[in-house]
């Protein structure tokens, strides 16, 4: 099936997020639609599968021109669609979610259950899924989650699947299973439509890539094109794409853990007696595959979590913090980048002044007595917005207006321009444009170069062999090996997947 | 296969504890130092043809009895809590029922308990309830929330009183009470899927308008012209050929007024509607996630637009029960708050109609029981007697029912990107 879309305008009031694009997808071919956050691609998307109804432009299926008022209309006529935020009912089984809306029935619209799990079963080992047709949502893990979307798109017969950011919430190996299923799904037949802005991802898997800027096509590539070159069409400009740093000069050891165990929400040991230390003018990496123990431990060392046992002792600067409270951490001299910065780094309803001052709203630069200096917290906020390179037209303006990026930075900038020895920044750059990624990694080596301990706790592996002096792999709650980050991609992914040497 | 993470969890002592606590109680105060006398509990009715003998026993004797039952079903619970097990809904179940049995031995000591005319009464009082939980639940399964069920049932009662009387025949009335609490619950549909407003809000508004309205007609209408207007009378009560002759189980189930007979097949429905076709699959998705309701091509107003009002229509034959299937006339405000029970109890039954309706039925049997132990003992203070299933009720939700979890997007209007 050959799916044409043919001068697409899409504006939301007066901005225009699609602009004349036009886009061909051969039947059978895998065609990456590379973007930073914000370039329009979802949108593009969303017309495509009769979400959005463009303004002008149309859509043609094998020359036939389509007309979707809703997204039934664009299953029907083949497409299937896999959001980024998956569309399934955490509390419905696999079975059920695969089956909602054109459900199996028998005598009385009673849900032929049998039925519905035969198809799952069959498309699942068709393509060696591995999902079990009874497992609520809810209790899978993100990948497989991602898989069951995957089968609700093929049991409706879809010809053209398009994956949305498909590869943001999985973990490396996850993405190595994901991309071998979508070579796998375009032999036998389905045109894949790639939505991504990771350009290793683009290379290894694309037939052709269609790169879009500011809701505008701006050019299109073969995979074999030089990643310099795709980076630079994607982000308008030149983009280093290697982190520039000095040696590192060492200080005194800032933090100093040892013999901690942690408990998860679940009650079951999460972080599983790790000990290490980092010294001032260090990035200490925290690699692995997610869900490993990073996060507990990361909120265990600011204090949101207790240690389990007797054992457990944390030492900043000499000093033990093992059983104080967040605030008594914080004063202490520690930065915290969440890693799930819509949740935990900001309250998106406040302004970006408001967020500014999360951490500092007592005693601080931002207050007179028990009441904010509003002046200073306005002189303040546009100097942090200056200075940590926010795009925003005022620092009043509302945080969940922001795109990912600059929520990022207003984060980096709260906890970078505290007085802190300590940074931890956990997973500093999901979700983040290249750009931004940019930036903050340049954050992050400025502080360490400034003398202070870095704690690095990121799942992506080009993030961690580009910053890290030293990088602690985390498997099962345990740290399985402390290595050079001139370790091969190879050493360090056996190491994540649990084997020691 | 990807299976599912295996999750550990500590089951505690909780319930064993409260079991044994309970125990305690009763071998003290309904036994060792409970009241002398025999007590006959009456398994036929003196009506009845096939007479069975009554069971007599001493009521402290029982009391004792009862509270060694109850240390036997905690120990159960212990060894299991011991071994990390959960305990069986079975002993809880049983658990209550010993419970109740050595409170009504306790309450008719030198007297006799009737009960078939107890359970009969309770499942009577229970319906208006059972009928709103269930309004409930329709709507709240598709993420509406409900709070004009007091509303409603006002109303249905109001219009069967009403029309039963005018037009001398009880179908009118049960169709015209159904049609209007639809009719209102249109109102509260339309005002939140298409208006987008506050549901809680549009729900308080929805009551306080029924209760100004029957009020106002009571005093301006059926005060005045109440022979012509506001007598209805009760509907007969349909006696079910052999299966009424069953003991305890015939007289409390099987003769009664039609509005008992709909409400005990209407909960089953229900729930084969919700969990086993195709129309309840798409509503419970509708109420848990709309927006991927939407994108499998779902229509998510039009789904809960007919819920709601369809919830609404049962409500109103609850209303019904109240006038016509069982006061014989409309009285002000006589909902008196079965609405607000009905809330609570869909809460209570998890949204579960089954569950649900077993809640109300302990609504409606701590209601008889006060009424009861008024007449067969009339020493005893019954404000406390009343108390007793309610604090049964807390600890059987805090210990055993476990964690309740509300439709995902309960009260949140769907508005398309």
């Amino acid at each position: 099936m050959k799916l044409e879309l043919r001068g697409i305008t899409k504006r939301f009031g007066a901005v225009t997020a699609n602009e004349d694009i036009d886009l061909v997808i051969e039947p059978g071919e895998i065609h990456a639609l590379l973007g930073e956050n914000g370039a329009g691609k979802s949108t593009l998307m969303n017309v495509l599968y009769g979400l959005y109804t463009a303004d002008e432009g149309h859509i043609e299926i094998d020359g036939v021109k389509q007309n979707f008022s809703g997204p039934g209309d664009a299953m029907a006529a083949g497409i299937g669609m896999v959001h980024q935020h998956f569309m399934l009912i955490p509390v419905f089984t696999v079975a059920e979610n695969v089956a909602l809306g054109h459900e199996p029935t028998k005598a009385f619209g009673v849900i032929d259950l049998v039925q519905a799990k035969k198809q799952v079963l069959e498309i699942s080992e068709r393509f060696g899924f591995n999902i079990d047709p009874d497992a609520l949502i809810e209790d899978l893990p993100v990948g497989a989650q991602q898989r069951v979307e995957i089968i609700k798109a093929l049991s409706r017969e879809a010809k053209i699947l398009v994956l949305d950011e498909p590869t943001a919430v999985l973990t490396p190996q996850e993405t190595d299973e994901l991309m071998e299923i979508m070579r796998q799904l375009a032999k036998s037949g389905t045109s894949i439509v790639f939505i991504t802005h990771k350009l290793r991802e683009v290379k290894a898997v694309a037939d052709r890539i269609t790169v879009i800027r500011l809701g505008k096509v701006v050019g299109s590539a073969k995979p074999d094109a030089e990643t310099s070159e795709l980076a630079s069409l994607m982000v308008g400009r030149e983009v280093m794409l290697t982190v520039n740093k000095k040696p590192a000069a060492l200080g005194d050891v800032v933090i100093e853990v040892e013999h901690v165990s942690v408990l998860d929400d679940r009650s079951q040991k999460a972080v599983n007696d790790v000990s290490f230390e980092v010294r001032g003018g260090e990035i200490l990496a925290l690699a692995g595959v997610q869900g490993n123990g990073q996060t507990e431990l990361a909120e265990f060392l600011l204090g949101l979590r207790k240690p389990l046992g007797q054992k457990a002792k944390v030492n900043l600067n000499g000093k033990e913090i093992t059983n104080k409270s967040v605030r008594e951490v914080l004063e202490s001299g520690v930065g915290f980048i969440p890693e799930d910065r819509q949740s935990d780094g900001l309250v998106s309803e406040f302004t970006i002044a408001e967020n500014l001052m999360l951490n500092s709203s007592y005693k601080s630069r931002f207050t007179k007595g028990l009441n904010i200096n509003f002046v200073a917290r306005k002189r303040i906020a546009k100097e942090l917005v200056e200075q940590f390179d926010v795009r925003t037209p005022s620092a009043e303006t509302v945080a969940h207006k922001l795109s990912g990026g600059n929520q990022q930075k207003v984060v980096v900038a709260r906890e970078m321009s505290r007085e802190v020895s300590l940074l931890i920044a956990s997973q500093p750059t999901r979700g983040v444009d290249v750009g931004s990624i940019e930036f903050i990694h340049e954050q992050i080596i400025a502080a360490r170069d400034a003398g202070k301990a870095v704690i690095l706790i990121s799942s992506e592996l080009d993030e961690v062999l580009a910053l890290a002096d030293r990088i602690a792999v985390m498997y099962r709650g345990k740290i399985v090996g402390i290595v050079e980050p001139n370790t091969s991609r190879e050493d360090l992914g056996k190491l994540m997947a649990g084997v020691t040497a | 296969m990807t299976t599912p993470k295996e999750i550990e969890v500590k089951v505690g002592f909780k319930s064993p504890l409260v079991m044994g606590s309970i125990g305690v109680l009763t071998l003290v105060f309904l036994g060792l130092l409970g009241r002398d006398g025999m007590v006959a509990f009456e398994i036929s009715r003196r009506t009845d043809s096939l007479q069975l003998p009554t069971l007599d026993i001493d009521s402290s004797l029982l009391g004792i009895l009862s509270g060694l039952a109850m240390f036997a079903l905690a120990g159960f619970s212990l060894s299991r809590a011991i071994k990390n097990l959960k305990t069986p809904t079975w002993v809880s179940i049983v658990f209550g029922a010993v419970g109740v049995t050595a409170l009504l031995g306790w309450l008719a000591a030198e007297a006799s308990v009737p009960i078939a005319f107890i359970a009969g009464t309770a499942l009577v009082l229970a319906v208006p309830i059972i009928l709103g939980a269930m309004a409930g639940i329709m709507s709240e399964r598709v993420g509406i929330t409900n709070i004009a069920i007091e509303g409603q049932l006002l109303t249905g009662a109001f219009m069967a009183a009403v029309v039963s009387s005018i037009t001398d025949n009880f179908l009118f009335g049960i169709i015209a009470a159904m049609v209007t609490s639809a009719l209102l619950s249109m109102i509260l549909a339309i005002f939140s899927i298409k208006f987008l407003a506050q549901q809680i809000i549009v729900g308080v508004v929805l009551n306080v308008l029924v209760i100004g309205i029957t009020n106002f007609l009571y005093q301006q209408w059926l005060t005045e012209d109440a022979q012509s207007v506001n007598f209805p009378g009760t509907m007969d009560i349909i006696k079910i050929p052999v299966l009424s002759d069953i003991p305890i189980l015939g007289p409390v189930f099987f003769e009664n007024r039609i509005t008992v007979f709909l409400a005990i097949l209407i909960v089953p429905t229900i729930w084969f509607v919700l969990f086993k076709t195709r129309m309840g699959l798409r509503a419970r998705a509708v109420g848990e996630h709309p927006l991927a309701a939407d994108t499998v091509g779902i229509n998510v107003g039009r789904t809960r637009f007919w819920w709601v009002t369809i919830g609404g229509s049962i409500a109103g034959l609850g209303g019904a029960a109240l006038t016509i299937g069982n006061a014989g006339a409309f009285g002000r405000e006589m909902s008196g708050g079965f609405g607000f029970i009905a809330l609570a109890v869909v809460i209570l039954g998890r949204w579960n109609p089954i569950y649900a309706a077993l809640a109300a039925l302990l609504f409606g049997f701590s209601i008889i029981l006060r009424v009861w132990a008024n007449q067969v003992s009339p020493g005893i203070p019954t404000d406390f007697i009343t108390m007793v299933p309610y604090v049964v009720t807390i600890i059987a939700v805090v210990g055993f029912v476990g964690k309740s979890r509300p439709p995902k997007a309960l009260a949140v209007p769907y508005v398309k990107g």
